[in-house]
């Protein structure tokens, strides 16, 4: 197994990056999902509104026609749901999909 | 008023510590006044007033701030200085954590007092021996020149190993006691203690967190580079603890080749090479000890001392060689890990335990809050416990020095 003598720290940091905090989208238990009939930008093929981007906390929905959300790192805040005016975003709980994240190399059936 | 020649200074352990800090031309002092440390704070704040001292001086209004600005300060680079005592001192817990975490060469006082409840602004050592698992070295003083010589010291230690040092000298006895004390002048004292080469972690040009979120195991970065899990920065500051035992011993040797004087390194000792009893203890207890250990001489019993300088990192191999020898070994603590025994007791057991050296081992608690404790009730004290016979009496329970129950 690879160790971490090579990186050097003896205190902890970061550098500001994309990922620099790890795949935070494993954090999440629920999902936004956005429903294209609600969104305001989407509507009016503009980039509209844009509300879930401007209060993103973690800057992964862009500012496109339509909105997107970078799955690999949303934490699954709920703040885009929250403040979307035609309610466009629904929060889906990552539970009711289990069965797509099984990990079919690891998974004993059990 | 000290009363000053060229070269020594009859001054008091609060002054002795910040002629040190002057001396060491720390860059920022953030401190909140406690009794009994306020007097390096305000020696501190006339020398910056008077220009003395090229140093900011920040004014907070907590023991938590206090350490919040000396971490700042020190992640920008700077040398920094700050002072406490007990309720101060734990007001700060949290920041300690802090500071040894972010592995910040930060050097602080501690004039040693009694933790509240009941309120007392007297002399123990529970305050410092409470905080001691933080990460932070601790060196004992038995006088305010060991006091001056380990201030220097200290920052030298801190900034070899990046680890954060507390100096605890015993509050009244020490801080308010006037003594001589050799003041050497600044040349050779930045000959010994070069300016800090700082391990500058704010940097415009290179922007970065600090201490951002590190869980259980190791992960890569955004560039790739597989970094530390929480587990293995606590190793290496293990590691860096276990390495301060070989640095504090060399800092000292430089600093007695220096200046002529050494404080002892991680412990010293007192009396005959083949002394039957040895008494230990940490600080100005250690130097009372001695004192009663000569009245023992004059009673026939071969008695010596060894003095804990380095509480952490624990010098377990040093105190085991130093005791080898000895018949019977007294513990003489002013702290207490309530529901067991003195700290210093519990560890020196454990070391002679590791070593496989195995004298009669006694405990004595002596001096909380500021009891009165004289070389006379040691050297009583140390009779009484030669009277001891483990095999009719079984373990002797810790005493109680000079209660009044």
């Amino acid at each position: 197994m690879a160790g971490t003598k090579d990186c050097g720290q003896h205190t902890a940091m970061s550098w500001p990056c994309v990922g620099e905090a790890g795949k935070t989208g494993e954090w999440r238990t629920s999902r936004p999902v956005l429903i294209p009939d609600k969104c305001i930008a989407v509507q009016r093929n503009k980039a509209l509104c844009m509300q879930c981007w401007a209060f993103c906390p973690d800057s992964v929905i862009s500012k496109t026609v339509p909105p997107e959300i970078d799955l690999l790192y949303c934490k699954g805040c709920g703040i885009c749901a929250a403040v979307c005016p035609t309610q466009a975003i629904d929060m889906i709980a990552e539970t009711d999909e289990g069965q797509e994240t099984v990990q079919e190399d690891t998974c004993c059936g059990c | 008023m000290a009363v000053k020649s060229p070269s020594v200074a009859v001054i008091t352990g609060n002054n002795a510590a910040a002629e040190a800090a002057r001396l060491a031309r720390v860059d920022v002092i953030a401190a909140y006044p406690i009794t009994p440390q306020s007097g390096v704070v305000e020696a501190l704040a006339a020398y910056v007033e008077s220009g003395k001292l090229n140093a900011e001086f920040v004014n907070v209004e907590s023991e938590h701030s206090a350490m919040g600005v000396c971490i700042g300060a020190a992640v920008a680079g700077s040398r920094v200085f700050t002072a406490s005592s007990a309720n101060g001192l734990a007001y700060m817990s949290e920041q300690l954590s802090w500071v040894a975490g972010s592995r910040l060469p930060i050097v602080m006082g501690c004039a040693n007092r009694a933790m509240s409840a009941p309120w007392n602004v007297l002399n123990d050592q529970q305050d410092a021996m409470s905080q001691r698992d933080h990460g932070w070295i601790q060196l004992y003083c038995r006088d305010n020149q060991e006091i001056f010589d380990t201030f220097l010291q200290a920052f030298r230690i801190a900034e070899l190993l990046s680890l954060p040092v507390m100096v605890c000298y015993d509050g009244f006895i020490l801080s308010h006691t006037v003594m001589p004390v050799e003041i050497p002048d600044q040349a050779a004292v930045d000959a010994f203690l070069p300016a800090l080469t700082p391990q500058i972690i704010v940097d415009n040009s290179d922007p970065r967190n600090i201490n951002p979120v590190t869980l259980a195991n190791p992960r890569e970065n955004g560039s790739g580079t597989l970094c530390h899990g929480y587990m293995e920065f606590r190793y290496l500051m293990q590691e860096a603890h276990q390495e301060a035992l070989n640095t504090i011993e060399s800092v000292d040797a430089e600093y007695a080749s220096a200046f002529g004087r050494s404080s002892g390194g991680l412990c010293w000792t007192y009396g005959p090479e083949d002394a039957e009893v040895i008494m230990v203890a940490a600080g100005s207890l250690a130097n009372e000890a001695t004192v009663a250990a000569d009245l023992l001489e004059e009673t026939g019993l071969r008695a010596g001392v060894l003095g804990i300088r380095s509480y952490r990192p624990f010098p377990d191999a040093a105190v085991a060689r130093a005791l080898k020898k000895a018949r019977r070994v007294i513990v003489f603590d002013k702290s207490l890990t309530y529901g067991y025994g003195g700290p210093i007791f519990i560890d020196v057991q454990a070391a002679l335990f590791r070593h496989q050296v195995t004298p009669e081992v006694h405990g004595y608690i002596a001096g909380l809050g500021g009891r009165d404790i004289n070389a006379r009730q040691l050297a009583e004290a140390v009779t009484e416990s030669m009277g001891w016979d483990r095999a009719q009496q079984g373990p002797k329970p810790t005493s109680w020095l000079n209660l009044q129950l």
